[in-house]
């Protein structure tokens, strides 16, 4: 864990005229977030990556799915920088396009997590009761259920469909979030502002999303980085059973598979997608952490 | 604590009705049928075919058939793939690999995990605590399948110390409870060292260490009960995850173990199968959770069996 030690305190850096301004708590926790010097380098390596899948196959030379059978497990080369695959195919090429489709799993899937759990630990925070109680016995049921095994059977029965991926993913990883919201809404629901708001007349919904859902951003943000990682992790998982994206297309996962098969001869084709794969995941997970440090996000534990 | 315990198993009855009644008609209503891969079979044939599994019945009929088989004789029914065989036999014959694998993988998981936390607590700062906390790292952000591959590259093939795949004796064990083991070692490693980090700096060690108890028991003894609580909770997670990611590393290493038999029993459509694997995983995982949280009750005096 690294967390900001007492005598660099976020004000440090900042001229007198700053400080008599006053600092904002999203600028003093920018502050400490560049202070952490493994998360700015995930979150370098997260743009850099990302900028590279979306700009590189534009770039290439070759096509994703364009196959060279004169040309199969060539070695990383001047023409194939990171060699070629059993199709002959580039496989530099596949890893950028695979990592749009392993990036995007990753946003949209944790976006469906995202918004399912801030809004059922919303509802369950605000109403409280036996409302509460109700619906965080069923959080805890679904805690202790094998999901996975449903995500498999879903692939496996509804086709390989990378839209369903998104939903079957996002329907697994939600929990986590709707506990932290739950329990940030209600740390604040006794406050004065939403007593004012109650009294403006406005309704239940607009309090919750335009008064209390901002308030709460600091760990939605936390554990929306943090989710990210778990997601492109269960996406590879299902991929490398067979169960995930489709050949001809490629994701980091759909890659890993392929190279681990034939990585006895051909070794570069396991270490290239595994090496990218494990650095985003190094990436995401420290740029969560330093941003749960940053932000000071504590309410995480249970 | 009886009543705790008691309270819980009678939970988990609706919630196993729940997993039972969803998977069964879940499977159910897929496109697709156990006999579409036969070749050839003509109506008769697939007549007779699905009068044996009782197929042919409506609907309703055959879930309290199955239902009824479960409940008064713990029979999970015929696997269609395999005719000869019930599901309950192919359970006793893949379980046994799943299990040792994940007991493996939990023991490997424990030992290096509460180890490296330990020492990076107590040498907080240090050399020794970065090594430790590096060698977590790579558990959190090296995936099994990328993992597992890299080991049989290094010490299988290179090395040639270990079996790439199989599983008849010990070494054919090591690499793959390894693989699957890291990964939680590392998440076990962070949670020991934050949770004893916390403990070690509170009044009781302080007067532990004022009547003069040795540092290893100060540690071994005072430190290590409440410093094993996050780990405690996180051993939930954990044990389902170990369970799920045998999949993965029976795969990789060629185990004949069960979460293979429900990969294959999926795409087979095999609904008995999968049905009864998947009722075997939730009551395993269920009842390994009620487990730990009884230990996380019994290490917590705070915490009150509710």
């Amino acid at each position: 864990m690294i967390s900001p030690s007492p005598d660099k305190l976020p004000s440090a850096g900042l001229t007198p005229a700053q400080l008599e301004r006053g600092v904002s708590p999203w600028r003093d926790a920018w502050h400490r977030l560049r202070r952490n010097h493994l998360a700015v380098f995930g979150g370098v390596v997260l743009i850099a990556l990302s900028l590279l899948c979306i700009a590189g196959p534009w770039f290439s030379p070759y096509g994703y799915e364009q196959t060279n059978l004169d040309n199969t497990f060539s070695p990383p080369s001047s023409a194939h920088w990171l060699g070629t695959d059993q199709l002959g195919r580039d496989l530099l090429t596949r890893l950028l396009f695979g990592g749009r489709i392993s990036l995007m799993v990753g946003l949209v899937a944790t976006f469906v997590a995202l918004t399912i759990g801030v809004i059922y630990g919303a509802i369950a925070g605000f109403f409280g009761g036996k409302l509460d109680r109700a619906m965080m016995r069923i959080v805890d049921i679904l805690y202790a259920l094998p999901f996975t095994i449903f995500v498999i059977l879903l692939m496996v029965f509804f086709g390989r469909n990378i839209v369903l991926l998104f939903v079957a993913i996002g329907a697994v990883e939600w929990l986590t979030m709707a506990r932290i919201v739950r329990s940030q809404i209600m740390a604040i629901k006794r406050m004065e502002f939403i007593e004012a708001a109650r009294s403006l007349g406005l309704g239940t919904p607009r309090i919750i999303f335009r008064h209390m859902i901002p308030n709460i951003l600091g760990p939605i943000i936390v554990y929306t980085t943090l989710t990210i990682p778990g997601v492109m992790l269960l996406e590879a998982f299902l991929s490398f059973l067979g169960l995930g994206v489709q050949p001809p297309m490629s994701s980091w996962g759909v890659l890993i598979k392929d190279g681990a098969e034939r990585m006895e001869e051909y070794p570069w084709l396991l270490i290239f997608p595994g090496t990218i794969f494990s650095l985003t995941l190094f990436s995401l997970n420290f740029l969560g952490d330093g941003l749960r440090d940053a932000l000071d996000v504590r309410a995480a534990k249970d | 604590m009886f009543r705790f315990i008691a309270r819980r198993l009678l939970e988990t009855i609706p919630v196993l009705f729940i997993i039972v009644t969803a998977t069964f008609f879940m499977v159910r209503f897929v496109p697709g049928g156990p006999f579409d891969s036969e070749k050839a079979t003509t109506p008769e044939i697939r007549a007779n075919l699905e009068a044996y599994y009782g197929l042919n019945l409506p609907l309703h009929q055959q879930y309290t058939n199955y239902l009824k088989a479960i409940v008064l004789h713990g029979d999970l029914g015929r696997s269609t793939k395999y005719a000869s065989r019930t599901v309950n036999e192919i359970i006793a014959d893949k379980l046994p690999a799943s299990l040792q694998l994940g007991g493996l993988s939990l023991l490997i998981a424990l030992v290096l995990g509460l180890t490296a936390g330990v020492i990076a607590a107590v040498k907080r700062n240090t050399k020794t605590d970065y090594a430790a906390s590096s060698f977590a790292m790579i558990g959190i952000c090296v995936p099994t399948f990328v993992l597992g591959p890299l080991l049989v590259l290094v010490f299988a093939i290179h090395l040639g110390w270990f079996s790439a795949s199989g599983w008849y004796d010990w070494q054919d064990r090591i690499l793959p409870s390894l693989t699957l083991g890291i990964v939680y070692a590392a998440g076990i490693a962070r949670l020991t060292r934050g949770g004893m980090l916390e403990v070690l700096n509170l009044d009781y060690i302080r007067t532990a260490r004022a009547k003069g108890a040795s540092e290893a028991r100060i540690i071994l003894k005072h430190a290590l009960r409440g410093g094993l609580l996050p780990v405690v909770s996180y051993l939930g997670p954990a044990i389902a995850g170990i369970l799920t990611g045998s999949f993965v590393i029976e795969t990789i290493f060629q185990i004949p173990g069960l979460g293979r038999e429900f990969v294959n029993s999926a795409f087979n459509r095999d609904y008995t199968l999968v049905l009864g694997t998947v009722i075997l995983y939730a009551v395993l995982i269920i009842a390994l959770n009620l487990v730990v949280d009884v230990v996380q009750v019994w290490l917590n005096p705070k915490l009150k069996f509710e």
